[in-house]
């Protein structure tokens, strides 16, 4: 059977794989964000935190997907089967492309404008919303856009433990022996990982002001 | 009657390691006094190091000084809010700091729009600080300022520190970066300009001609110490070691 005869035949089901894997890239990575930058953020105000910080966070990076996902099975509350699990895994993975751009975006603005700011009156929230984020931007992008693409394929694993996903396609397709079925996994998520990439980067551009 | 400024007994030492509350001993800067009229300019010179950066910065509080008083027409700078107290000092630096990703509009009008103003009363002082500066309004209003020469960007720098019309103004070697034609050119402008705004003004550098052609008064740093205070006629005349070498450097 071809992929496309696949696909033709269950269309319905690969939407909803489609939709469970988006689901789970998106919260993950929105979940992230709204920790990861704000933690950037604060290791800026703290030079003291940051080595033991994002060594923390290199650390969790280093741990195999598969096995983090089974470390998180047995855990109360943010463990079990499920998306939750999956999720909880996905934002570790997510957090120290974030928090370490965050960071080497603020901490590479230039200096002489951060003084200016400040000999000018700014207060330290004016002077992180209007100044050091907007141009840290482009960097804390890439960040985002990195920790995107990783989770694209991280999250295929995520159907190990019952979180769905695309996911199901590929580990069905192993059990099987099945290359068609792995495909019809792999390609979508491929896809995805690429569609990411392009989006982030357009606005990466577009948020560079220190290129010029 | 008071002064733009007056500065008292002003010390910084540098912090001591660990959380011990006291110091380590070395000063960058000590026992500095002086103080500056309306119209006046006190121009600090003194080699790199000498601490005349570290003066300015402890008038507007960019760092809290160890010892000593600061007041700003009148009322001490350690009880107004740091942010309150800078937006009343006009400051502009060597490397300018303008906001890349602002308009020359914006960058101008920093100051006035954390002040509050109403828009239409900061775009009309805009175009007028940029008039003072010589730049068109109508040319430079909406470009950035990686659109400008370094001139013009301090022309900018200029402006914006002017803008809410703070009674004292700190310059730290504004023209320092400039090429020799551009700097000469500010330098007169900025002569112009002393006269038309009778602000106070506190200007570092390390250029004794530089210091001889727009000071008031002239005050000499030497390790952190201010070791002369004069006009540029006496500092010219003074017997002082450290004016003589600074009149042999010129």
């Amino acid at each position: 059977m071809s992929l496309w005869d696949f696909y033709a035949r269950n269309s319905g089901e690969v939407l909803g794989l489609v939709g469970q894997h988006l689901s789970l890239v998106a919260t993950s990575t929105a979940i992230a964000v709204v920790v990861g930058v704000p933690g950037g953020v604060l290791l800026t105000r703290r030079p003291a935190w940051r080595g033991p910080v994002l060594g923390l966070a290199n650390v969790f990076q280093t741990i195999p997907s598969l096995a983090l996902f089974g470390f998180l099975i047995p855990l109360p509350f943010i463990g079990g089967i499920g998306a939750t699990t999956a999720i909880v895994a996905l934002v570790v993975y997510a957090l120290l492309p974030i928090v370490r751009n965050t960071y080497t975006g603020i901490a590479g603005v230039d200096p002489a404008v951060r003084e200016a700011g400040r000999g000018m009156g700014m207060t330290d929230w004016q002077l992180l919303t209007q100044v050091e984020l907007p141009l840290g931007l482009g960097v804390i992008l890439a960040g985002v856009r990195v920790a995107t693409v990783v989770s694209v394929g991280t999250a295929t694993i995520a159907a190990a433990i019952g979180a769905g996903g695309l996911g199901v396609y590929i580990f069905r397709g192993v059990a099987v022996v099945d290359d068609t079925l792995i495909l019809a996994g792999a390609l979508p998520a491929a896809l995805m990982a690429l569609a990411a990439d392009a989006l982030f980067g357009l606005a990466e551009r577009r948020f560079a002001w220190r290129a010029r | 009657m008071t002064r733009p400024l007056e500065v008292q007994g002003l010390g910084y030492e540098l912090p001591g390691k660990g959380k011990r509350e006291t110091g380590d001993g070395r000063f960058l800067v000590r026992d500095v006094s002086f103080t500056v009229g309306a119209g006046e300019t006190l121009v600090l010179l003194g080699r790199s190091g000498s601490g005349k950066t570290t003066t300015l910065k402890l008038i507007n509080r960019l760092l809290e000084p160890t010892a000593g008083e600061v007041r700003i027409a009148g009322a001490r700078a350690r009880d107004l809010p740091a942010t309150r107290l800078r937006r009343r000092i006009g400051y502009v630096i060597q490397e300018v700091g303008l906001f890349p990703h602002f308009t020359v509009a914006r960058n101008v009008g920093l100051v006035p729009r954390l002040e509050g103003w109403e828009p239409p009363r900061i775009a009309a002082r805009v175009r007028e600080l940029l008039a003072i500066v010589g730049l068109d309004p109508g040319t430079f209003l909406l470009r950035h300022p990686h659109q400008l020469s370094g001139g013009q960007r301090q022309r900018v720098g200029v402006a914006r520190a002017l803008a809410a019309d703070p009674p004292l103004l700190l310059l730290d070697e504004p023209f320092g970066a400039l090429d020799p034609i551009t700097r000469v050119e500010l330098q007169r402008e900025f002569q112009a300009l002393q006269q038309r705004l009778g602000q106070a003004m506190v200007f570092v550098t390390h250029d004794v001609r530089e210091g001889l052609m727009l000071a008031t008064r002239i005050g000499l740093m030497h390790q952190g110490k201010l070791v002369f205070l004069g006009t540029p006629q006496e500092f010219r005349e003074s017997e002082h070691p450290e004016c003589k070498k600074f009149m042999e450097a010129a």
